[in-house]
C-alpha cells in the first residue's frame, strides 16, 4: 500500500510540488497500477535468472573516436536562462 | 616499531577517478579535451540528456576499467550492465546517474602501501564505472549566492570509482594510499592526475568503534589528510564531552581546514536503481587474459627491479618508480652514465629540486643531467657546482657548458689551492697551533676558510688533503 506520505515524499524527489488534496489521489491510482501488477507475483520464479535486459544482445561497444559536439548556441538555445555560455539555475546548495 | 593507533582510527576510501586518457566520453563521441574550452562547448544530445537520445558504451572505456582492476589486483566481474541511480539535481540534466550496481566491473582487491609500522594491505571492496556529473558553479560565496551556473562539458566523462575497505590507520596512511593509487593508475597510461577534478575523494572515518562519518568530495591528497585529521579530532573531542557520533555526511572546507555537517534527506533506496534499459549487458570475463597482456611493469615490480638492476638503495628505486615519469627519465640516464651515480642524482638531488619548484621532470632534459654527471664524476666540477647547475637550468635555463663558463665552476687550478692553504696557515696561526696541539676540530675550520677564499669552487676532501700535507712540511718551531 502506498501512503499519501510517500507520494509527497516521491514526489520530493522528483522536485514536484504536490498539494496535500492531490496526494491522496495520486495514492489511490498508484495502488489501483501496483495491485495490477501484483498478478505477477503469481508466477514462479524460482529457476529463473532476472532479466536485466529484453533484447537478447550483449557487449554493444562503441570505438573512443571523437565526433563533433554541438555548437554552444545549439546547447543553450533552450534554456531560459543563461550567462556567460553557461546554463544558469537558482541558487543550488 | 609497532603503531598502536590508540585512538582506534579506521578510515576508508571512495575515490573517482577520470579515465581522462580517453580521447572521449563513457557514452558518446564529445571529447575530453575540455579544460581550456568555453563552457558546453564538448556536449552532445547524449550527455545533455535529450529525449531520445541514446548512449553507446565506449570499448576502450571498459578496457581501460579492467587494467584499474587487474592492477588493484581484483577480481574481474563475468558479466554485467549499467543501472540508473535516480536522483533530480542540475549537475545530471537526465535525472539519473549511469552507473554499476549489484556486479561492479572489478571486485576484491588490494593494495600494498607504507603503512605507519612497515607494509599494510589496503583490502579494495569494489571498482565500478560510471559517468561523471557535470560542473556546478556558484555565482559569488556559497551563502550569498544569486545563482548557479553549469557546464556540462564534465558531463558523461568517464569514471572509475574505487571503494577500499576501512583499512586505513591515520590520514598519513589514507593520503599514502592515495599517492600510491595515483602512481599505479598514471603507470596504467588511464589517468592524468595534473589535470583538475581527475581525482575526488570521499572518506569514511571512524574513532573507537563509533559509527563512521563520510566526509564528501575532497579535492586533493593533502585534503584528505587534513580532513581525516580534523575529523579525528573533531569526533574524539565529541565522545570526550560525552557526545554520541552518529552516521553522518560531512562537507570539507578546505580553505578553514574544517568539515560542516550536510544535511541530506536523500537515502540508498531513494535511489530507485534499476538497470538502464538503453544499454545492453556485457560480458567480459573472456577478455581478461588479452588486458593482462597490456599490464605494463607496475611501481611495486619496478621498484624490485632497480634495485636489483642498477644495484641501488631501496630508498632510491622507492623513489624513482613512484612516478612513471621519473621512472623513465631515470632509465634513460642509466643507459649513459653510472647507474648508482645516476640514482643519486636523479633521486636525491634533482627530484629534491623539482619537488621544491613544484614542476614535473619533463622540465629537464636527459643529455643536460648526464653531462653534470660526466662533470662531477671525471672530477672537472664539485658536487656543490653540479646542484648550483642544476638549480640555474630550472630558474634560468641555459645548458650545464655554458653555466660552467659563465659562473667558473671548473675547479680552480691547484696552484689557486696552495696559494690560499699558504695565506690561511699564515692568518691563522692560532688555529694551527691549536691542531698541533691535538684540537681535531680546528683543521675543519681551516679547511673552510681556504674554501671561502677559493669561493666554495674547490671540494674539502682536496683541501683537507693539501692543508695535512702542507702543515706536514712546516718546520718544526
Amino acid at each position: 500500500m502506498i501512503t499519501k506520505e510517500e507520494v509527497e515524499h516521491v514526489g520530493w524527489l522528483a522536485r514536484i510540488e504536490i498539494h496535500e488534496s492531490e496526494a491522496q489521489a495520486y495514492a489511490e491510482k498508484l495502488n489501483a497500477v501496483l495491485d495490477y501488477f501484483s498478478q505477477l507475483d503469481e508466477v514462479d520464479t524460482e529457476n529463473v535468472a532476472p532479466t536485466y535486459h529484453v533484447a537478447d544482445i550483449v557487449n554493444v561497444f562503441r570505438e573512443d573516436v571523437v565526433r563533433p559536439s554541438m555548437p554552444q548556441e545549439e546547447v543553450l538555445a533552450n534554456t531560459g536562462k543563461k550567462q556567460e555560455g553557461n546554463f544558469l539555475a537558482p541558487r543550488i546548495m | 616499531m609497532v603503531y598502536e593507533n590508540v585512538d582506534g582510527v579506521k578510515i576508508g576510501l571512495e575515490i573517482h577517478v577520470q579515465l581522462n586518457k580517453l580521447n572521449t566520453k563513457l557514452f558518446c563521441g564529445c571529447s575530453t579535451d575540455y579544460h581550456n574550452d568555453e563552457p558546453n562547448t564538448h556536449v552532445c544530445p547524449v550527455c545533455l540528456g535529450l529525449p531520445g537520445a541514446l548512449p553507446v558504451l565506449n570499448k576502450r572505456a571498459v578496457e581501460f576499467a579492467m587494467k584499474v582492476g587487474l592492477a588493484l589486483n581484483c577480481d574481474i566481474v563475468g558479466q554485467t550492465q549499467f543501472h540508473r541511480k535516480n536522483y533530480y539535481y542540475p549537475d545530471l540534466p537526465k535525472g539519473f546517474q549511469t552507473t554499476q550496481y549489484d556486479f561492479p566491473i572489478a571486485s576484491h582487491g588490494k593494495v600494498i602501501i607504507d603503512g605507519e609500522d612497515g607494509e599494510r594491505i589496503v583490502r579494495i571492496t569494489r571498482a565500478h564505472m560510471e559517468e561523471d556529473p557535470g560542473k556546478l558553479m556558484h555565482i559569488g560565496s556559497i551563502e550569498k549566492s544569486k545563482g548557479t551556473l553549469i557546464n556540462y562539458n564534465r558531463s558523461g566523462m568517464a569514471l572509475i570509482e574505487i571503494v577500499s575497505e576501512p583499512d586505513m590507520r591515520s590520514p598519513k596512511e589514507a593520503r599514502r594510499f592515495l599517492d600510491k593509487l595515483r602512481s599505479i593508475l598514471e603507470y596504467l597510461d588511464v589517468f592524468n592526475g595534473d589535470l583538475e577534478g581527475a581525482m575526488r575523494v570521499d572518506a569514511n572515518i571512524s574513532v573507537m568503534g563509533g559509527e563512521r562519518v563520510e566526509v564528501k568530495n575532497i579535492s586533493s591528497h593533502k585534503g584528505v589528510e587534513k580532513a581525516a585529521l580534523y575529523e579525528i579530532m573533531r569526533q574524539k573531542n565529541f565522545v570526550r564531552r560525552g557526545g554520541k557520533v552518529v552516521l553522518e555526511t560531512r562537507h570539507f572546507d578546505e580553505q578553514r581546514g574544517v568539515t560542516l555537517s550536510m544535511r541530506s534527506k536523500e537515502e540508498e533506496h531513494d535511489y530507485r536503481y534499476f538497470p538502464e534499459p538503453d544499454l545492453v549487458p556485457m560480458r567480459v570475463a573472456d577478455r581478461v587474459p588479452e588486458v593482462i597482456k597490456t599490464l605494463p611493469e607496475l611501481p611495486d615490480a619496478k621498484r624490485e627491479r632497480f634495485t636489483s638492476q642498477y644495484g641501488m638503495a631501496d630508498m632510491h628505486a622507492k623513489a624513482l618508480t613512484s612516478e612513471i615519469k621519473v621512472a623513465n627519465f631515470y632509465e634513460q640516464v642509466a643507459n649513459l652514465v653510472d647507474p648508482r651515480s645516476a640514482a643519486v642524482w636523479v633521486a636525491d638531488i634533482l627530484k629534491g629540486e623539482l619537488n621544491y619548484r613544484d614542476v614535473s621532470v619533463d622540465a629537464f632534459k636527459v643529455e643536460d643531467i648526464v653531462e653534470i654527471i660526466e662533470l662531477v664524476t671525471g672530477n672537472k666540477i664539485t658536487e656543490r657546482s653540479g646542484v648550483e647547475i642544476i638549480r640555474t637550468i630550472l630558474d634560468n635555463g641555459g645548458t650545464p657548458a655554458a653555466i660552467v663558463k659563465e659562473k667558473g665552476l671548473i675547479k680552480v687550478e691547484e696552484d689557486i689551492v696552495t696559494k690560499a692553504v699558504t695565506e690561511v696557515l699564515e692568518e691563522n696561526p692560532e688555529a694551527l697551533q691549536d691542531y698541533l696541539g691535538g684540537k681535531e676540530k680546528s683543521l675543519n675550520f681551516l679547511v673552510g676558510q681556504v674554501m671561502k677564499k677559493t669561493a666554495g669552487r674547490s671540494d674539502a676532501k682536496t683541501t683537507r688533503e693539501m692543508l695535512l700535507d702542507r702543515i706536514s712540511k712546516l718546520p718544526p718551531k
